[in-house]
């Protein structure tokens, strides 16, 4: 016992510097996967279908089955749900393996470097676009549970769909993805820890140094546990907050 | 001249035809009641009025003005569209009032934004946003409900709720205010409040059409009905002679039905 206090000092100064990555993944995270998750969440529910387009435009009515389906095709819609079902349908770790070493070995062309600050890129790379598809299939629910007549009231007062959208459907849609976005969001917070795949030196890499041997310590495998504390406080703070936010979307219904 | 022409409108879901060869015409002041059985097409040709469905065929003009031509496909533009929308105003059955926003914010919300597209509200932004807040108290106070301007929609009742809709659709002051079965989502000793406030409306002269199931009331307060089965117009007249006198057996057959209850 009397060790761990002595290694407490060295070892609290270590997991800091490695939870500073974290929260540093974390934020940069959110800032890019909030806004184009929106993107995909719309592509995924966008209904352009150029082919029927081209047909309408020539005259041409599709009468087989087949080209009826060709003049239905969205490509949008068709991409952004691929894409999602390529990020959800296999693990952020190979995601994260691919993204950092895909253009090194494979292209020859390290895009990222060698050093933290590259590790640190390319892991919020694949963070972005993991958790932005994740995202977007919270806002798609989010926005199709907000109900039709609200729009259609929209409408019929003139607005435009910009308009309707901003001052009418979005903060309905806050309302609805507010719980299932808290459970993403603290998701996240643990999932940073995957980064140490590619030696981001996250809070895990910082605990786990003391096993290796680092500043004197060795063998040491309780700051890996110590760890621990460190998402368990900042997921309270953040459960915290984000019941806040529940709270005060509560005036209405 | 009638203030509102309908000719032959035609609609089509898929392969259903709801809406075959509809016309009328309605004067400035009138009131028109819509009757007729679920399923009949009412409510798709109240919503074909207001541009909520693109009718495929016929046309739709208020005041002499073209709004809509099935043949014409300059007047389908997404754009011109949207102020087309503005001659009509709209109740509908289930209020979809905006429940983020308090009763007068709800009246007020697409004034400011038609406001905010003018081109002196820089300047006059105070006095403009005034002025709406003003003739949205005012709206509220006709409809009885000037101590409930800061509510929000939840703690109003269904019948409230529908009155400040009323208000909130008269607020843009259309030609034509739509009503689609006003008090079908109300509760029996709510209904008559909110047909008080369209009784008021009739007898200030407001050209209305009104799609609804109360029977004495469309007898009363509208000048002329229309009736509507499968997708086509009946029956159509003075309100009391058809629903007192009706000529054709399927209208009898459904008022009857009426007469029952």
């Amino acid at each position: 016992m009397s060790l761990i206090m002595e290694q407490m000092p060295i070892v609290i100064h270590a997991l800091n510097i490695g939870f500073i990555q974290t929260l540093k993944l974390f934020f940069v995270t959110l800032i890019g996967a909030i806004p184009l998750g929106l993107v995909i969440a719309f592509g995924s529910m966008n209904g352009m279908r150029p082919l029927g387009w081209l047909f309408s435009k020539f005259h041409y009515a599709p009468k087989n089955r087949v080209m009826k389906a060709i003049g239905e095709f969205k490509p949008i819609r068709v991409a952004c749900r691929f894409l999602v079902w390529i990020i959800r349908g296999t693990p952020l770790m190979i995601q994260l393996l691919i993204i950092y070493y895909f253009p090194g070995l494979v292209l020859n062309n390290n895009i990222w470097g060698s050093g933290e600050t590259g590790r640190f890129i390319a892991s919020a790379v694949a963070f972005i676009i993991n958790y932005s598809c994740y995202f977007s299939e919270i806002y798609r629910g989010g926005i199709q549970g907000v109900p039709v007549g609200q729009t259609e009231a929209g409408l019929v007062l003139g607005m435009t769909k910009p308009q309707i959208f901003f001052k009418v459907t979005l903060l309905q849609m806050v309302k609805r993805i507010v719980p299932p976005m808290s459970n993403e969001i603290i998701t996240l917070v643990k999932d940073t820890s995957l980064a140490r795949i590619i030696a981001l030196q996250e809070v895990i890499w910082a605990g786990q140094a003391f096993m290796k041997g680092s500043q004197g310590i060795s063998g040491a495998i309780w700051p890996l546990f110590f760890t621990a504390v460190y998402y368990l406080i900042f997921n309270g703070i953040l459960t915290v907050l984000l019941g806040k936010l529940e709270r005060k979307l509560d005036y209405f219904r | 001249m009638a203030l509102l022409e309908v000719k032959n409108i035609e609609k089509h879901f898929g392969q259903t035809q709801v809406l075959r060869d509809i016309s009328f015409s309605l004067e400035e002041g009138q009131a028109m009641a819509i009757i007729g059985s679920s399923g009949s097409g009412k409510t798709t040709l109240l919503r074909c009025l207001n541009f909520l469905e693109t009718p495929d065929g016929g046309s739709i003009a208020v005041r002499g003005e073209t709004l809509f031509d099935a043949a014409d496909p300059s007047t389908h533009s997404e754009r011109d569209i949207r102020k087309k929308r503005l001659h009509f105003g709209m109740v509908f059955q289930s209020f979809n009032l905006f429940p983020q926003y308090t009763a007068l914010q709800n009246v007020m919300l697409a004034e400011e934004l038609l406001a905010k597209e003018r081109p002196d509200f820089k300047q006059n932004r105070k006095q403009i946003l005034d002025g709406i807040e003003a003739h949205a108290q005012a709206l509220l106070a006709d409809m009885g409900l000037a101590d409930r301007a800061g509510h929000y929609p939840h703690q109003l009742s269904g019948g409230q709720q529908q009155r400040v809709a009323i208000a909130r659709a008269l607020a843009l002051q259309p030609d034509i205010l739509c009503f689609d079965e006003p008090t079908s989502a109300l509760d029996p000793e709510l209904t008559g409040e909110v047909l008080r406030v369209i009784r008021g409306l009739a007898d200030q002269n407001t050209t209305m059409v009104i799609v609804t199931h109360e029977m004495a009331f469309a007898r009363d307060v509208a000048d002329q009905v229309i009736f509507m089965d499968g997708g086509i117009i009946v029956e159509q007249g003075p309100a009391r002679e058809v629903i007192e006198h009706p000529q054709q057996e399927r209208t009898r057959q459904f008022l009857s039905r009426y007469a029952e209850n």
